[in-house]
């Protein structure tokens, strides 16, 4: 029986790991994130999990914290953003590369410098290449079903590979929205026990873990890795439909937004996704058909599936919270695009950078894009193939 | 106190086979672990000779559970191995007599320097682990780049005897006290050479509950240039020429375990080793000159600590 409560994005993020009841958590607090951190520290303190809290004195030694605790053999989650997940970098591809399923709460925040605290993507895609499976989230409902799925992904046999879910700082994270949270138990039977298949404490059967490879062995290893993240698609297509089984709420590789009889589309991860649906109800009821692609996936990239959702339309924005700084889009632009260049006939493909630290998305913004949108698809034709909106130039 | 001959009927934890050089001194310190107590250990190392050289896929030395993930996280590591362990005994999924230690190893550069802060955040947090830190006195994993525990005086390959600068001119850091700072019931400084003092150390530091931190001074002999036969003797004389004392915190108790008869000049050990031969030319002669003025100050300051902390009156 579903419970109808009125909270923040890290609330539900922190009731979410309460009832998943991870073994060990090690992290270190960091804006947007603490409020994760805090509310679980109370769930340890008042004994309503079985968690060892290991409060560690960095990022570095958080994640350190959750090799060592998920080489041993248990569930392991984290909580972090920004710079904290920066300092963690090297054991992100660490945690990947030893194929340890490793749950982080991901709260998006930009990086330094300048400091700032405020929400983009940053973080999240600048990690795109550590092996980590990345689930994104438009609202906090999302963020909590997505971290209660996680369990589930990166524990699959044929992933083994650490996942993080990621939502929007401040934003979600410090707004109240009405959300379902479902029972301890049901969330206890959905994810089940954890037979990890090599642990350090399971002392009769000794391992080593994290050898030295050679030019003999390495290549295979991260071939390996490949592999479990292409298999990781599928299963995190039949993750969610277990879960819509249980809630009713659907979810697959990306969501689609009058999608199927548009002729324009934008592409945009995240709470942007929010304001951007608002938008197109207001220029379908003028008769423009314009959709949204909201992905779920950004690793692994379900490339068919997207170029699938998205090859019948005639220009496509595709928004891009972060910049990858001397490329020639963002990097969801710039992989959408290459998404559709196997079509016979390929969309023309526009890409925007926007809200960097935290500015808004408007609803002006909004029109703007998807007025070019429309003289686009007539034309062919855009202004540039990347641009910054939402700023001052 | 260990007996050589009992422990070497104990079954081994570290296989030969491994590919440290001949004449390291690292080898003995696993090999003595396994053999003085009956804990299972599980084992984390940090990135550096010791990790590289012992489990090139798909060999292993390590017939017990062992784990490596980075240069400077062993300690941060290792804690999380521990900290899986209790949640799991707590919550009944290992039995309650199955009593597990969990021991971490790193080099002078893993936890002198890169790893200090891992190994402080774990020892401040009160795991139940042992920190073990193989001290060879520079980086030789990378091809002897100064540390923090080089000595005074020490050329390196970042550090060299040039023509106005002798080596390393800069302390080693005292990490054995940096580690007591985090009031830890054990924490000693020991050598390869006396494998007794190791041994018990070991033990000890394996039967507390809670963190227990160990300096073994462990020769290198192409980072301190010396023939591979002589690592023991080489060792033994930076304990006979007071450069490398053996003393240890136990509970409160402040002890230096060998207290040699009559210290020997510094420059006896020195002379060993191509690392100081610079030092004896004419125009070095004050380094060696200084040396010796901060082996003495040591000893000045050890012998106030143990009279700070002596063992309580029977």
């Amino acid at each position: 029986m579903a419970k109808i409560v009125a909270t923040t994005g890290n609330s539900a993020m922190a009731y979410a790991m309460k009832q998943i009841n991870p073994d060990v958590c090690a992290a270190y607090p960091i804006t947007p994130s603490t409020q994760v951190m805090e509310e679980f520290s109370k769930y340890v303190a008042d004994g309503v999990v079985n968690t060892n809290l290991v409060t560690v004195e960095s990022e570095h030694s958080a994640m350190s914290a959750c090799i060592g605790a998920a080489a041993a053999g248990g569930r392991v989650l984290t909580a972090t953003s920004a710079n904290g997940m920066a300092l963690m970098w090297e054991m992100l591809y660490i945690a990947a590369g030893m194929r340890l399923p490793i749950v982080m709460a991901l709260v998006n925040r930009a990086l330094s410098a300048p400091i700032n605290i405020h929400c983009d993507h940053s973080d999240s895609f600048g990690a795109r290449d550590t092996g980590w499976i990345q689930l994104y989230s438009e609202n906090a409902q999302e963020a909590y079903d997505n971290l209660i799925q996680a369990v589930r992904i990166s524990e699959h046999p044929d992933v083994r590979l650490p996942v993080m879910v990621c939502q929007d700082g401040f934003i979600i994270s410090h707004s109240i929205e009405r959300m379902e949270y479902l029972e301890d138990d049901e969330v206890r039977k959905f994810i089940g026990e954890y037979k990890p298949m090599y642990a350090l404490l399971d002392i009769d059967k000794p391992v080593t873990l994290g050898s030295l490879d050679l030019q003999d062995y390495y290549i295979e290893h991260k071939r390996q890795e490949a592999e479990a993240m292409k298999l990781a698609t599928p299963v995190i297509d039949a993750v969610a439909r277990d879960f819509e089984k249980m809630t009713g709420r659907a979810y697959g590789l990306f969501e689609a937004y009058h999608l199927d009889d548009a002729e324009i589309g934008i592409v945009a991860v995240n709470s942007a996704a929010g304001t951007i649906k608002e938008i197109i109800d207001q220029y379908r009821r003028k008769g423009v058909k314009v959709g949204l692609l909201k992905p779920r996936l950004f690793r692994p990239f379900p490339a068919e599936a997207y170029a699938r959702a998205l090859g019948h339309l005639k220009a496509i924005t595709v928004l891009d919270r972060v910049d990858s700084f001397g490329a020639m889009a963002g990097p969801l632009m710039l992989e959408v695009r290459a998404a559709l260049y196997d079509l016979p006939k390929r969309p023309v493909t526009i890409g925007k950078i926007y809200g960097l630290g935290g500015r808004d998305l408007e609803e002006s913004h909004c029109q703007y894009v998807i007025d070019e949108l429309v003289q686009s698809a007539a034309s062919g034709k855009f202004r540039e193939v990347c641009e910054y909106i939402t700023v001052r130039e | 106190m260990a007996n050589l001959k009992e422990l070497s009927k104990k079954p081994d934890g570290f296989s030969p086979g491994h590919r440290l050089c001949a004449g390291c001194g690292i080898p003995i310190i696993p090999k003595l672990l396994y053999k003085v107590t009956d804990y299972d250990i599980v084992v984390a190392s940090a990135t550096g000779c010791f990790e590289v050289a012992t489990t090139i896929y798909p060999y292993t030395s390590w017939l017990k559970p062992f784990v490596h993930s980075a240069f400077e996280n062993a300690a941060a590591t290792i804690s999380g191995v521990e900290a899986m362990y209790q949640s799991l005994k707590k919550q009944g999924k290992i039995p309650a007599n199955r009593k597990l230690k969990f021991v971490a190893f790193g080099g002078d550069g893993g936890t002198y320097d890169i790893g200090l802060q891992s190994l402080s955040g774990a020892l401040e947090r009160g795991h139940d682990i042992v920190y073990i830190c193989y001290d060879n006195g520079a980086y030789m994993n990378t091809g002897i780049q100064r540390s923090s525990a080089t000595p005074y005086g020490a050329a390196t390959t970042t550090s060299p005897a040039g023509k106005v600068i002798p080596g390393k001119m800069q302390r080693r850091k005292d990490l054995t006290n940096i580690a007591l700072a985090h009031h830890i019931d054990y924490a000693a400084q020991t050598a390869v050479s006396h494998w007794n003092d190791l041994a018990t150390k070991l033990q000890k530091g394996l039967d507390l509950d809670g963190p227990a931190f160990i300096c073994v001074m462990s020769p290198c002999v192409p980072g301190w240039m010396y023939p591979s036969d002589q690592s023991i003797e080489v060792t033994r004389m930076a304990v006979e020429t007071g450069y490398w004392p053996l003393f240890e915190m136990d509970h409160g108790v402040f002890r230096i375990n060998y207290k040699p008869k009559q210290k020997l000049p510094v420059a006896d050990w020195l002379k060993l080793q191509g690392r100081f031969r610079h030092l004896f030319r004419p125009e070095n002669s004050y380094v060696i000159e200084e040396i010796q003025r901060q082996v003495d100050a040591y000893w000045e300051y050890l012998d106030h600590m143990a009279q700070a902390f002596p063992a309580p009156q029977k």
